[in-house]
């Protein structure tokens, strides 16, 4: 496959190629082998320097993009800022103006609001990689648990996936739903009707409203973590109700392939969405998600960091 | 300066009139062009369309309060360089038009600086809360000519059945801005394929949809005109297209920028594209069309919404709703809506005149003899392209920038008056 990597942003995957995603997991195996040696860096960002700009909070992926970027020898910056504060004084355009003005050459950002990668990339110099924006868009999520999913089943043509759980407001959902459909697996969600769409079939997905239909001959499923406040909001009744209903655990994982692969993006609500038996269970990889998440953002950042002007 | 328009198309659909001829203006005034001296100057309009001064019944000036996105000198300026005489300012202003002293402030500052005529819009509620009726009859008397809580839906329906029933003894129209702020709340965009996919907030058109079946029932209880602003969804049209062959005395609007765009602009993320209520989807475009071609619709208005580049230029969850639209609607209804063959140019002049005048049951947008002459001129075939550094506008926040059009508003007369000229 001779495909170029040309891009300056890594924004989401509904932008890519299925021949730049397979890009991405390619150069990923490969830092995942740095990642496996004694000495764990390598040279690649020597002398460029990434911002970590971090307008909603998260810690894992902060994290792990940080390690990430300290493997690969950059200068960094981390920059936690509330979008609230952040409302009332600077724009977020002026803040980045100001990043940029500092000669800095990446910026990996996390937003509470959707697009807001979008909106900044064509309008400053260094490159802009999604770290989230929203229920919008997560790419590096979904390069991650493709790269798990084809690390453990070799391929995605005809790959059964399933996502459950609170989709409307999920951007991994949206963006392992682009990368798997343009790898040609079929993708499943599952979720309670107020949370999972039927919009979503216009682009080829299956949307089941209860856990046989959406896990019945599943190679691999992928669970999201709901959060109470949907329930405040009335989504659904309670979070017990939730579970029986919609949780993954020993009854409902029966409808799956017996080879099934269990994931999940974590923070786990252990017993919620996911028992803690198949949580920790011989088909949960939700561990090795983790560690691949190092290597497919060191991918990223190198593949991105060679476009800079 | 007296003169005679000559060898246009004259349309007038207020007199059922589209026929070639002459128009003399003298004195400021429609006149009789056989009456006129030998001598008068003659402007000869071959090829182009003489019809009766355009009246937006939308427009936002900003006027007092937000004088860094428009002002009533700037928003006259480019509604006259659009095309229009007479435009409805609304009355969401700092301080609101709630109460006599702004009403008076904005026709003072018109008189003085406006280029075109404005007419000003008295907001329905006190602060336009929604909570306590605004001194309605006091709004009346100092030149309201009509009311509205435009952008923000009154949403209680027992305050707004007593604000309808109250204005038809001062034989003030209701124009109104239909939303269910709850099934709308934090909405950004409409709620349909387009926000599904891209994780955002949704507007559904079901809260356009309830508000405007209730003001139906609040028309059909109070025997007074409501007229619904920006109608956007295709089900909108439908509840309206019934309730005007029930009878009720309902009308609507539509916007030049809901018949030609939809929701799949946002994906670009430009704040440009929002605006409430939302670009919705490409049926309900068409279902807009429909509207406008069996009367369903008597009116284009603009909502023009000035807002800074500053207040724009924000990730697009934080940026205000609106665009400007004064110096583009001519130019989009004559491409989408003429050119593309949805209406006849009488037809599509009608929206601009004949139905916004019968909302406000006034008697202008005509070419009668004796009244003030107000007069738009178009060219059907003169091709632009939109440049917003071109816009008289104080404000840029348009998507149209680029757009090709063809046919636009050439001149503009307002009491006999060139106030724009570009031919």
């Amino acid at each position: 496959m001779d495909v170029k990597w040309t891009r300056k942003d890594l924004l989401s995957i509904y932008d890519l190629s299925a021949e730049e995603i397979t890009l991405i997991l390619d150069t990923a195996a490969e830092f995942k082998k740095v990642s496996q040696r004694k000495i764990k860096k390598v040279p690649a960002l020597r002398g460029k320097t990434v911002v970590n700009l971090f307008v909603e909070p998260s810690t894992r992926t902060r994290t792990s993009f940080e390690l990430a970027e300290q493997r690969l020898s950059a200068d960094i910056i981390n920059i936690a800022a509330d979008s609230s504060s952040l409302r009332k004084g600077e724009t977020l355009l002026d803040t980045v103006k100001n990043i940029e003005a500092l000669q800095v050459d990446l910026i990996v950002m996390r937003h509470s609001a959707a697009g807001a990668p979008n909106f900044l990339a064509p309008r400053v110099r260094p490159g802009i990689v999604n770290a989230g924006d929203g229920a919008h868009s997560h790419p590096t999520q979904a390069l991650l648990d493709l790269f798990t999913i084809r690390e453990k089943k070799g391929t995605f043509k005809g790959l059964n996936v399933s996502i459950i759980g609170d989709i409307l407001h999920s951007r991994v959902a949206r963006s392992n739903m682009w990368g798997l459909l343009k790898l040609g697996a079929n993708v499943t969600f599952g979720g309670p009707s107020t949370l999972n769409p039927k919009a979503f079939e216009k682009v080829g997905v299956r949307v089941c409203h209860n856990m046989k239909d959406a896990l019945e001959g599943a190679d691999v499923v992928n669970l999201l973590r709901i959060q109470h406040e949907r329930q405040r909001s009335g989504f659904f009744p309670s979070v017990s109700e939730y579970s029986k209903v919609f949780g993954l655990n020993p009854d409902s994982a029966k409808y799956l392939k017996p080879d099934a692969l269990i994931m999940h993006p974590g923070p786990i609500n252990r017993g919620v969405e996911l028992d803690s038996s198949l949580a920790d269970g011989p088909q949960s990889v939700i561990l090795e998600q983790v560690t691949n998440g190092l290597a497919v953002r060191m991918a990223v950042l190198f593949l991105v960091a060679g476009c800079l002007k | 300066m007296n003169y005679i328009l000559e060898n246009a198309r004259v349309i007038d659909p207020v007199q059922n009139i589209d026929s070639a001829g002459d128009i003399a203006v003298c004195d400021g005034r429609i006149a009789d062009p056989a009456t006129m001296p030998a001598g008068t100057e003659r402007i000869d309009l071959k090829g182009k369309v003489v019809a009766p001064g355009f009246i937006d019944l939308h427009v936002h000036l900003r006027h007092p309060g937000k004088t860094q996105a428009e002002t009533i000198h700037t928003g006259t300026l480019a509604a006259a360089a659009g095309g229009f005489t007479s435009i409805v300012a609304m009355p969401n202003t700092s301080p609101a038009a709630d109460n006599p002293g702004t009403i008076h402030f904005v026709l003072t500052h018109a008189e003085r600086e406006g280029v075109v005529k404005v007419l000003p819009c008295g907001a329905m509620t006190k602060n336009l809360e929604g909570k306590e009726m605004s001194s309605i009859g006091s709004l009346k008397a100092a030149g309201a000519v009509a009311l509205s809580d435009d952008g923000r839906c009154v949403q209680d329906h027992q305050l707004m059945r007593h604000i309808v029933h109250y204005s038809r003894t001062f034989d003030l129209p209701i124009l109104d801005h239909c939303g269910d702020l709850l099934l709308e709340a934090e909405g950004v965009m409409h709620e349909g394929e387009w926000s599904v996919l891209l994780g955002m907030k949704g507007m559904p058109s079901a809260a356009e949809e309830l508000m405007i079946y209730r003001d139906i029932i609040l028309s059909r209880m109070t025997n007074w005109k409501i007229h619904i602003q920006h109608v956007s969804a295709k089900e909108s049209v439908a509840i309206l297209r019934q309730a005007r062959r029930d009878g009720i005395r309902v009308t609507g609007e539509a916007t030049p920028h809901h018949i030609s765009l939809t929701d799949v602009e946002i994906k670009r993320f430009d704040s440009n594209y929002k605006m409430n209520p939302p670009l919705r989807s490409e049926e309900d475009r068409l279902a807009l069309l429909e509207g406008l071609a069996d009367d369903t619709l008597t009116v284009i208005a603009t909502d023009h919404a000035p807002h800074t580049a500053t207040e724009k230029m924000v990730e697009f969850d934080y940026a205000p709703f609106g665009i400007i639209g004064l110096e583009t609607a001519v130019q989009i209804c004559m491409t989408e809506l003429y050119h593309k063959g949805v209406l006849s140019l009488p037809h599509l002049i009608s929206k601009l005149t004949k139905g916004p005048a019968e909302v406000l049951g006034l008697d202008i947008g005509n070419l009668k003899t004796g009244n003030p002459a107000d007069i738009t001129i178009l060219d059907p075939d003169r091709e632009t392209v939109v440049d917003p550094d071109q816009f008289k506008s104080k404000s840029r926040n348009t998507p149209f920038a680029g757009y090709r059009a063809k046919g636009c508003a050439i001149g503009t007369i307002v009491n006999g008056k060139f106030v724009h000229r570009a031919f």
